[in-house]
């Protein structure tokens, strides 16, 4: 069960994560491993040493992650779709998980009291026109069943996303039903101070 | 031009609006494709076999309602299976998995205002002697990935390593529901916005239909 200092609150602090179940040592990645690691830093990562124990699908995760968030050409600027994956996170109750996202978010788009109303406030908070459709599309398609459709297309398109800006909002937050399952369930976020 | 999975599902053609608005993240609709072969075309089956693999991905689709997706994995399952009170158990308990998420508690504190309780499954007695304790343990878990995932606890995975998953197992059954909690959003997300053509991009759309029958 969680412990007394488990971290309660959504935050943009940066939090520790501890597993429960033993990662990989380094000494005992193949080539395969490294390959799955995708950046050989990674193996300094709790996390990404206990999903290497299948490397081709961390492999595939992180290759799919990065060019969802960090490819430069067009689209949805990288402020949005941090605050799609951060909508997420909140809405699924990831708290690790925004904390991360929220920082970039904040850090990308200079709205940090925003993306800090998104936490404390959750996914009904006010963001503004074009912030409200990219935040409730991603709640939307987060919701089981799906909840995403016609409306949220149309309130994205109102607010001026083009239908490749619209396919990133619908990506990132994906992306996070992925991450946040992984993340919440293999272990557990540690306050500031232990990281 | 090859065409994946996601293609198959939807009926996506080359040059069609879809199939460009994928490949300007190639790098993603290739790794994506990729992540399903690692899952379901593994390297190995030693953790977890071809037959578990398709029962969870049977039942976590199914768990999102009638999707494209669910008629791929159920009939992925069929292939797989070789005994019919096996399809028929999980076909029930996706029938019985079924609620609205997500839902959970968080750690006590200012969060605590905003739990949400639901349903706690469990595989019913009848399909679990069918299923048996290891792959009734996996759906379980899966419900709560699906639901609850912030309900998630190191007791959930201890309950796995009880009923005989390995760490390894552990982490790609994690990975498959993960994957599949994606794989549905990106495809329903697609479709939803192919059914709802922009106004400015409807008579390109309507010329592709035109070419498409012609």
């Amino acid at each position: 069960m969680s412990h007394t200092n488990t971290p309660n609150i959504f935050t943009q602090d940066e939090l520790g994560w501890t597993p429960w179940l033993e990662p990989l040592a380094e000494a005992e990645l193949t080539e395969r491993h490294w390959a799955g690691l995708v950046d050989a830093s990674r193996a300094k990562s709790p996390y990404f040493m206990l999903l290497a124990h299948d490397p081709e699908v961390l492999e595939a995760r992180t290759k799919a992650d990065k060019d969802i968030f960090y490819n430069p050409n067009g689209g949805l600027p990288r402020a949005e779709r941090e605050l799609s994956a951060t909508a997420t996170s909140r809405h699924n109750g990831c708290i690790f998980c925004a904390s991360v996202h929220s920082r970039f978010a904040s850090s990308h788009s200079k709205r940090r009291d925003d993306v800090q109303k998104l936490l404390d406030e959750g996914t009904g908070a006010d963001l503004g026109e074009r912030w409200n459709a990219v935040k409730d599309a991603a709640v939307a398609l987060s919701d089981t069943p799906i909840a995403f459709g016609s409306a949220e297309i149309d309130k994205l398109r109102a607010a001026g996303l083009d239908d490749f800006e619209i396919t990133d909002v619908i990506s990132a937050s994906a992306f996070f039903n992925w991450a946040n399952r992984l993340m919440l369930s293999i272990g557990e976020p540690l306050p500031p101070q232990q990281k | 031009m090859t065409t994946d999975l996601i293609d198959r599902v939807l009926s996506i053609a080359p040059g069609s609006h879809l199939d460009q608005l994928r490949r300007h993240r190639e790098v993603a609709r290739d790794n994506i494709e990729k992540a399903y072969v690692a899952l379901f075309e593994p390297v190995n089956t030693t953790e977890v076999s071809s037959l578990e693999r398709f029962a969870i991905a049977r039942f976590v689709t199914g768990l999102h309602g009638p999707l494209v997706l669910g008629t791929h994995y159920a009939k992925a399952l069929d292939s797989a299976a070789d005994r019919s009170d096996i399809v028929a158990a999980i076909t029930a308990e996706t029938a019985a998995g079924k609620t609205t998420g997500p839902y959970g508690t968080y750690p006590e504190g200012p969060l605590s205002s905003e739990n949400k309780a639901g349903l706690i499954y469990a595989v019913s007695l009848e399909n679990r002697s069918v299923l048996g304790e290891k792959l009734s343990a996996a759906l379980e878990h899966a419900h709560l990935l699906v639901f609850r995932p912030r309900d998630a606890s190191k007791a959930a995975l201890d309950a796995l390593l009880a009923a005989g998953w390995s760490t390894a197992g552990i982490v790609t059954i994690s990975q498959l529901v993960a994957f599949l909690s994606f794989q549905v959003r990106i495809v329903e997300g697609l479709s939803a916005l192919a059914a709802h053509p922009a106004a400015n991009n409807l008579n390109e759309r309507l010329h592709e239909a035109a070419s498409a029958t012609a």
